[in-house]
């Protein structure tokens, strides 16, 4: 038998389960930790077992496909019309948020996006027109995902919109995204009123030509360098991208005054001053950049995607070959503008949690002070959270780092394996939508992922291990 | 009207969950409540109250299930209010974010620099992998939790060994590892004398004596009940006295199990013959009959072993221990005497009501040879078996921690409410005589044991005239609810208690049997 030093050392105990335990301990000054458990998301042990048989294929595959995600470097380097640069794009295509799904089983919020987009192309005069032509089998949606795109929210992306590109240097793959609108009665929360439609055709017709000409000009912009900054400055670039909005600020507007008139220059500066979340369409294209870098790893148990159309949750998986694995969307705990309860909030949407697949979002929620009402109002809730994710993560970022955690590198690149043995969840930024189309957005939050999507992930990946 | 109210992928700990539903019952307007995770089993136990409603039904292993049966659908509102408020209360000192709580086992191992230790009490269906990944991060374990499977027990236990560490349990409720108490443990002095036991209950009773007798313990290892049942072999009990053996702070060995297998005890009396230290053991309800070593002292019941050991460890005359005991039985004849003077003539029945297992057991050595036999939930003897755990007849002792007790609800060591129950109703019986009870301390119990305790006895008395209520308290001084303290609380009732449990076994059948003969 091989000597056992317990007894010759000073005892340090991790207590799992019952906190009453803790007391004896501290009352004989023993020094003692108590971790949280949460049951596996998974029952079946021997999918375990067999993933642990091949556990050091596993972790090679992951050490790939995150040195791929972090050697990522997404910059905007352009803007086009959707049809012309997204793959695939056709004039009858609608491109939304999250898992496919049909128009019966789209959410409200979901559907008043697709209306407003089907008035903005000219395919419908009013709202009624648009609902009959939505659901008359003419036009065909599919996830912005699969065709190298993300959006926000109901994540619309139809034919003639202006779409950024983001190239990730490294790689040389590419990423799209809609120009963000701004808050109140937007598109991305499925308003459809005749102003919603008026600001996407100056965004066409005024912010494009200004932007598309100031990126240009600078050839580029670098937008990893843009979050990493922003992260040290407050923010986490989901729920909160001041920071990063007045980085890109600073970054565009004297291109944009060199290649405008001086009243267009303005106008696009102003509405980019006046909208937080600005940035918040570059993030989610710069991760989608980053993250389809280290797709197509065999046997990688990584987390490609996570998005949800407002009645799914899909997730991807690297050594998924693009398949999805859903389950219902949850409704967020989230603060409520005045006037409205979660009654009122429909289920999770938007393509938006591709940030925390980057490691950001609720992942880097401990670099964003100002945002902790939304857990509870604690800064300490927050570092917990972000600390809870390395759980669950293959490793952490090398640019994008937490000032509170001793410039620690983000949690990135979410394990499904991690998520399926411990019951950690993805803990997620969220805009709440209204349930009914044409309302808007009713509040903000948080939401920790739903199991389903990551125990049937798990379930695929361990029987197809190789 | 049923309120249900399903979370889904909330996970709590049964006791956590078992203390919400203790405090929404005691809500005005609310009739009964359950607040589980809603496991098949646990569907079943709560059909049982009426309180399974369609969405329970629906609810999966990972979701929290409340259901509040009220009076009015505002008291249902307010009970379900209640319980949200219960589970998210924070524990105190977690607001600052000093006392943190790992997110996970990676975590608690990078915030505890050096961790040796881990104790597992999470749902016995997830014990195993746990105390696995635990043995996988060179911690030792002490694995409470009990229903994990005996092929995961002896894996668990061969991966241990293999990696030089230490299983306890599963279903280990006791251990004292470098004087720190774990899980249901006493406060207990430091001292030279090692325990392995496999009882939870009879380590914390030889460990109390042992310190209320002056001595100490220098590392008391539970090995879990199943230990010494000849699939696991006894690996724990067998490592636990290598360890004890190679141990320089440990004079005395001290063994306290249950009769082990054939087989098994051989491998056991193997191991003793190569201490070199004086080894006492309490095989209870069994007697090893063949001479092992010189220095080999078995004993017939948890005193006379803890007493024992004190000689041992003292350097006194082995005669000393017996002589402890003679004077206290001396002093007890006296009592019983009284006691039994006050008996009416319809008075003959004895009534164990115990929360620790072991103290059944022990009871059912000592009782018979004064008394004759006892009928018991957990009789040493099947002939001797209750038909009916909840209808006592004759003289009779049950284990109330017993799993037809205990399901759904917290065990009578820390929840009084059941035996408080059953003290008024076998009071309450003209033929009872004597009830005897053990009242455990230390951390893990109940701490508040009077305030909890005391209107049962004094509802008893009031309908018995002639009843004895004798106990024992298992503790120390420095135990949390101070046994001085408890001791003078239940005299000054009129309970009598003796300093050990076999002590009050005795006190108890000496009274029935004084009685008999008037």
């Amino acid at each position: 038998m091989k000597i056992n030093g317990l007894f010759d050392s000073e005892l340090k105990v991790i207590s799992i389960g019952l906190e009453s335990f803790r007391k004896g301990l501290s009352d004989s000054g023993v020094k003692s930790v108590q971790a949280q458990f949460k049951p596996p998301l998974v029952g079946d042990r021997k999918l375990f077992e067999k993933v642990e048989k091949r556990v050091s294929v596993v972790a090679k595959a992951n050490r790939e496909a995150l040195a791929k995600i972090l050697a990522a470097k997404p910059a905007l380097v352009g803007m086009d019309i959707a049809l012309k640069v997204i793959p695939g794009m056709k004039r009858n295509l609608i491109l939304h948020a999250g898992p496919p799904i049909t128009w019966e089983r789209m959410c409200g919020p979901m559907r008043g996006g697709i209306m407003a987009a089907l008035m903005y192309e000219g395919l419908a005069k009013n709202p009624k027109e648009a609902e009959k032509l939505a659901a008359s089998g003419e036009i065909k949606y599919a996830p912005c995902h699969e065709h190298s795109a993300v959006g926000p929210m109901a994540g619309i992306i139809s034919a003639s919109m202006p779409v950024f590109i983001v190239k990730n240097t490294a790689a040389g793959n590419y990423s799209y995204a809609t120009l963000n609108e701004g808050l109140g009665k937007v598109l991305r929360y499925g308003a459809y009123s005749p102003e919603v439609i008026e600001r996407l055709k100056w965004m066409e017709t005024g912010l494009y030509p200004a932007l598309k000409a100031a990126i240009g000009l600078l050839g580029g912009i670098d937008l990893k360098a843009i979050v990493a900054q922003a992260l040290h400055m407050g923010d986490e670039v989901h729920n909160r991208n001041r920071a990063a909005t007045s980085l890109f600020y600073r970054a565009i507007a004297p291109a944009v005054i060199k290649t405008s008139t001086p009243a267009a220059a303005a106008k696009a500066l102003e509405f980019i001053n006046g909208n937080d979340h600005f940035f918040l369409n570059l993030s989610m294209a710069l991760s989608k950049a980053s993250l389809d870098a280290g797709c197509g790893v065999k046997n990688s148990s990584l987390v490609a995607v996570m998005a949800r159309n407002g009645t799914d949750f899909g997730v991807q998986l690297s050594g998924g070959g693009g398949r999805w694995f859903t389950g219902p969307a949850p409704v967020p705990d989230a603060l409520y503008f005045p006037g409205y309860t979660k009654a009122d909030a429909n289920p999770d949407i938007g393509d938006s949690a591709i940030t925390e697949t980057n490691g950001l979002g609720g992942f880097a929620i401990a670099a964003a002070p100002a945002i902790v009402q939304f857990v509870g109002g604690k800064a300490a809730d927050a570092v917990s959270y972000t600390l809870a994710m390395y759980e669950i993560t293959a490793g952490e970022s090398n640019i994008y780092k937490i000032p509170y955690l001793d410039f620690r590198g983000t949690p990135t690149g979410i394990d499904v394996v991690k998520v399926a043995r411990s019951g950690i969840l993805p803990f997620i930024d969220t805009g709440v939508a209204h349930k009914k189309a044409g309302v808007g957005q009713v509040g903000a939050g948080v939401l920790s992922a739903p199991p389903e999507p990551f125990a049937r992930a798990f379930e695929w990946f361990a029987k197809n291990i190789r | 009207m049923i309120k249900t109210v399903i979370k889904r992928g909330a996970y709590f700990d049964s006791v956590s969950l078992m203390q919400v539903a203790k405090k929404l019952n005691s809500l005005p307007g609310v009739l009964d409540s359950a607040v589980v995770m809603a496991t098949k089993e646990n569907k079943g136990i709560i059909k049982a109250s009426g309180l399974l409603t369609p969405e329970v039904l629906k609810a999966g292993d990972s979701d929290l299930a409340i259901a509040v049966k009220a009076k009015t659908p505002e008291a249902a509102a307010s009970a379900l209010k209640a319980a949200e408020e219960l589970l998210n209360k924070k524990p105190a000192g977690a607001e600052t974010g000093a006392d943190r709580k790992a997110a996970g086992l990676d975590e608690a191992v990078k915030m505890l620099g050096g961790a040796n230790l881990a104790i597992i009490s999470v749902a016995g269906r997830f014990a195993g992998a746990l105390a696995a990944d635990c043995l996988e991060k060179n911690l030792n374990v002490m694995l409470f939790s009990d229903n994990v499977p005996l092929e995961t027990e002896v894996e668990l236990k061969k991966l241990a060994i293999g990696k030089g560490l230490l299983v306890m349990g599963p279903d280990c409720g006791t251990a004292i590892i470098n004087g720190a108490p774990l899980a249901f443990a006493n406060s207990v002095r430091r001292g030279n004398i090692g325990i392995v036991a496999a009882s939870g209950t009879g380590l914390q009773e030889v460990s109390t004596l042992i310190s209320n007798e002056g001595a100490g313990v220098s590392q008391a290892i539970g090995t879990g009940s199943r230990d010494v049942k000849l699939e696991v072999g006894a690996l724990t009990l067998l490592q636990g006295l290598k360890m004890l053996a190679a141990d320089p702070a440990t004079g005395v060995i001290l063994i306290v199990s249950k009769p082990p297998h054939p087989e098994i005890l051989k491998k056991i009396t193997a191991e003793i013959k190569k201490i070199k230290k004086p080894v006492a053991a309490i095989f209870l309800g069994g007697e090893i009959k063949e001479k092992i070593k010189d220095d080999f002292y078995p004993s017939k019941t948890l005193e006379e072993a803890a007493l024992k050991a004190v000689c041992l460890s003292k350097g006194w005359q082995m005669a000393r221990a017996r002589e402890i005991i003679y004077d206290a039985n001396l002093k007890a004849e006296e009592l019983a005497r009284k006691e039994a003077a006050r008996k009416k003539s319809a008075q003959k029945h004895l009534r164990g009501l115990f929360s620790g297992g072991t103290f059944v057991s022990e009871a059912q050595v000592i009782l018979p040879e004064i008394i004759g036999p006892l009928w018991s939930n957990a009789p040493l003897d099947k002939k001797w078996k209750l038909k009916d755990s909840m209808r006592l007849t004759g003289n009779a002792v049950v284990d109330l921690g017993e799993d037809e007790f205990t399901v759904g609800r917290p065990h009578p060591m820390i929840d009084y409410s059941l035996r408080n129950k059953m003290i008024v109703s076998e009071a309450a019986k003209p033929e009872v005589s004597v009830i005897l009870l053990d009242v455990v301390l230390g951390y893990g119990s109940n701490m508040q044991p009077l305030d909890d305790i005391l209107p049962p006895i004094r509802e008893a008395f009031r309908s018995n005239k002639g009843l004895s209520i004798v106990a024992s308290v298992t503790g120390t001084e420095t135990d949390p609810q101070t046994r001085s303290k408890v001791v003078k609380g239940l005299e000054a009732e009129g309970v009598l208690i003796m300093p050990s449990n076999a002590a009050a076994c005795r006190l108890a059948g000496r009274i029935v049997k004084i009685s008999a003969k008037k």
